[in-house]
């Protein structure tokens, strides 16, 4: 058995919605609604599901930079939500996160040089020489070279950028790393350098990856297991060969079939889905994907379904498998 | 086939076997359904319900183009100097046909398109030189009246970010219905029940309601589909789309796409397509033209394109993809990062980051070689024989 350096457990995260001149609650929406999964160590966990499904929520939440609603999270087996905020700094070391914006995450007002070093500082890391010989360590860990320490983030493209934010990441040498869809936002042959750098580093340094997507053939190409969320929960975790080739949930089946396939001998019959993603403030009953679901039953519309594992694991949300 | 006397011999006097002066009423009957079988088109005689394109029959070259960038060189003049964000572009759009420009940010798509629409902000951009034909009509030198009836009837336009072509203080209502209105003569009401159908059409739940709602109470999805439901409405003889589903999700892009395939198939609507999604290309397009730093590098069919591109920058965009389907360990990448185009770049524009470039590569931009009908590459090796010896060679699936 593999040991899980990261145990997520029921995790919720409500926003409330305010409204009026007072502020007063409205409503709430779910982002986040009853997430469990595990990361084992050394691994590449992916994340995949379509725009506001939470997977952002998720990864801020795990690692408290938004505090959850409810829920556990076991980070070598500690629980991390009761901890105080002095004892959660410290374990930050260990656990970082990487965005998907590269420009907006960078302070434009500091050089290269100040940006990496900041957490080195915040950590102990009191004599600038040491400092300033780790940035330079680090950036060429990440392919750029030790004069950039001295620039500013708007003279980077986008794909060095997000190789500073990989820096900067891997300052205090974390355990594990929350990637939120770091190369989203990165033309495809720049896309492909960074998922290579990623994956040279993880080798090196033994680091373990939540990796958020929106891609599927990126998330299938660097993961070791991939979960698929849908309304803030998680409809299908299992191994990436299990999923892209067994997909069992009509959500997953749906959202593998349709990425287009770039080879035109390979094209694939589709599943087009109806109407649009209900809203998660105010989430159907029963099982989130009925709305949109072909092969939805009566018992989806009244009974949610839970999420449990229908073979070795694979775990499968959906009233088809009970 | 032209209008030209032998055009006219030929036409009375199909087969050598009939003499002219022995006309029957069989052969009159006959050379009317002849006639009858032609139809007059841009000054050229052509066979009707013929897909035997003009040029194949005559080499007549108006044929069924619907549009045309000639040589187009779109500049914007900026503090920090001139960028020459489209470098001498020549596409064709033929009718019914689906052209995809695939490219790297920045490389020249979206002013391309704009460049049509004649939309470029100015200043600081301005159309320096080369042709926008409209069949047959420069939009380069057209007036603004007529560019807005252009735009309202003809060439219809789906930009990148929907917000900026809905009117924030208008009913989705509103804005199909005078677009609707515009082009057809039918009262509110019954334009009222067309816009409807049309939101029905482009897979927008609740239709009744979300025609009361204004832009900023929809999804980007939504929103992208309203645009798309406006576009529609003009049945346009061409459709522009950048980047009509980069913003959004997979399943959604599903039905997206459907929806303008079909608008293809129904309506013989031309669509030039501005993605960077190879897959996005491969599942609508017939056509391909890869840009790279404001020119056009690479021209063909998708499957030309895809499974044998010609030039390196290609041949590395297509290297690069990771494949749903297959298993890879490390992926291919091209080193270093695109260049912003820049009047002072001598040499060919990939050089720097060319696996296969030579002394002549930094010294003079190659032309684009033309390697068969519509199929064309702009990079040396097409020119010296032993560099395509070596190119032909290289492993580049391992
Ligand atoms: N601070 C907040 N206040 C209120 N609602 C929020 C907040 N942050 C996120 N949400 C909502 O929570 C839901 C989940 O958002 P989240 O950013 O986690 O989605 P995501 O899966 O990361 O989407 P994307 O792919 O677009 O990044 C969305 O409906 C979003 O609107
Ligand atoms: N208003 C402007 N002022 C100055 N330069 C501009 C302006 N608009 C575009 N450019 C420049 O023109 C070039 C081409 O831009 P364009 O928007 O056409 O790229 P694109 O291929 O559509 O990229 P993307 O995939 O990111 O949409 C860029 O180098 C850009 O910097
Ligand atoms: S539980 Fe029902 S509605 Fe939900 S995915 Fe399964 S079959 Fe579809
Ligand atoms: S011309 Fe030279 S640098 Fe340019 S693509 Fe061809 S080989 Fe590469
Ligand atoms: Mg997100
Ligand atoms: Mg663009």
């Amino acid at each position: 058995m593999p040991t899980p350096i990261l145990e997520v457990k029921k995790l919720k995260k409500y926003f409330d919605i305010t409204g009026g001149v007072l502020g007063k609650k409205l409503g709430e929406v779910k982002a986040v609604d009853d997430v469990s999964f595990s990361v084992n160590e050394g691994e590449i966990l992916g994340i995949v599901g379509e725009s506001g499904c939470g997977k952002s929520t998720t990864g801020k939440a795990l690692l408290r930079l938004i505090e959850p609603t409810d829920g556990e999270v076991f980070f070598e087996e500690q629980n991390i939500i009761n901890i105080s905020d002095e004892e959660m700094r410290k374990l930050r070391k260990d656990m970082q996160i990487i965005f998907q914006d590269p420009y907006a995450s960078l302070n434009p007002r500091h050089t290269v040089e100040k940006i990496i070093s900041e957490p080195l500082l915040t950590h102990g890391m009191k004599s600038k020489e040491e400092r300033q010989e780790r940035v330079k360590e680090l950036l060429e860990d990440v392919g750029l070279k030790a004069y950039h320490a001295s620039r500013y983030p708007h003279q980077f493209s986008g794909g060095q950028r997000q190789r500073i934010g990989i820096a900067r990441a891997l300052a205090n040498n974390p355990k594990l790393i929350v990637c939120d869809e770091p190369v989203s936002a990165l033309d495809v042959s720049v896309q492909s350098q960074i998922l290579n750098l990623m994956e040279k580093l993880r080798n090196k340094y033994n680091l373990t990856y939540l990796f958020i997507a929106h891609d599927l053939s990126v998330v299938k190409h660097i993961s070791d297991r991939v979960g698929v969320m849908y309304l803030g929960g998680m409809v299908e975790l299992t191994t990436k060969d299990q999923l892209y080739e067994d997909p069992k949930h009509p959500y997953t089946q749906a959202l593998l079939s349709a990425v287009p396939i770039t080879d035109p001998d390979e094209q694939q019959e589709r599943i087009i889905l109806e109407g649009d993603v209900p809203s998660p403030s105010n989430p159907p009953s029963g099982c989130p994907f009925h709305t949109r679901c072909p092969m939805a039953m009566d018992v989806c519309k009244e009974i949610k379904p839970e999420f449990k594992e229908v073979e070795d694991q694979h775990f499968v949300a959906c009233h088809l498998y009970e | 086939m032209r209008l030209t006397p032998t055009f006219f011999i030929q036409l009375f006097n199909p087969s050598p076997q009939i003499q002219v002066r022995k006309i029957s009423f069989v052969y009159f009957k006959n050379l009317l359904e002849y006639i009858h079988n032609f139809q007059y088109i841009n000054n050229h005689i052509v066979p009707k319900n013929s897909n035997i394109s003009l040029k194949k029959a005559g080499g007549v070259t108006l044929e069924d183009v619907v549009l045309e960038l000639n040589d187009l060189h779109t500049h914007f003049f900026t503090d920090s100097g001139e960028v020459p964000a489209v470098d001498g572009v020549s596409i064709k759009l033929h009718k019914g046909e689906v052209v995809g420009i695939v490219g790297e940010s920045g490389c020249g798509k979206s002013v391309t398109s704009l460049s049509v629409m004649q939309l470029i902000p100015k200043p600081p951009g301005k159309i320096v030189g080369g042709e926008i034909l409209y069949k047959g009509e420069n939009l380069a030198e057209a007036s603004e009246k007529r560019m807005r009836k252009i735009r309202g009837n003809s060439i219809a336009m789906i930009f990148q970010e929907p917000m900026t072509s809905l009117d924030p203080l208008f009913t989705i209502g509103n804005q199909l219905i005078e677009g609707i209105r515009l082009h057809e003569k039918i009262n509110k009401k019954e334009a009222n029940e067309r816009a409807i159908q049309m939101l029905h059409q482009v897979g927008i739940p609740r239709a009744k309601e979300v025609i009361d709602e204004y832009p900023h109470q929809l999804s980007g999805g939504m929103r992208q589909r309203v645009m798309i439901a406006m576009a529609m409405a003009l049945n346009p003889e061409v459709l522009i789309a950048d980047e009509p589903t980069t913003a959004l999700d997979v399943t959604i892009q599903a039905q997206i796409l459907d929806l303008m395939k079909n608008l293809n198939k129904e309506n013989d609507t031309s669509i030039m397509l501005i993605t960077h999604d190879l897959g996005v290309v491969s599942e609508i397009c017939d056509r391909v033209v890869v840009m790279y730093s404001g020119q056009v590098v690479e021209e063909g069919t998708v499957r030309e394109i895809i499974k044998d591109p010609q030039h390196p920058y290609t041949k590395g965009l297509i290297r690069s993809l990771p494949k749903l389907n297959e298993r890879e360990q490390k992926l291919y990448s091209i080193p270093g990062t695109v260049m912003k185009p820049s009047m002072e770049q001598v040499g060919c524009r990939f050089a720097s980051r060319c696996e296969f470039a030579f002394d002549r590569c930094f010294k003079a931009n190659p032309e684009l070689y033309s390697l068969g009908e519509d199929r064309k590459s702009r990079c040396f090796l097409h020119d010296e024989e032993k560099g395509v010896e070596e190119f032909a060679n290289a492993d580049l699936r391992s």
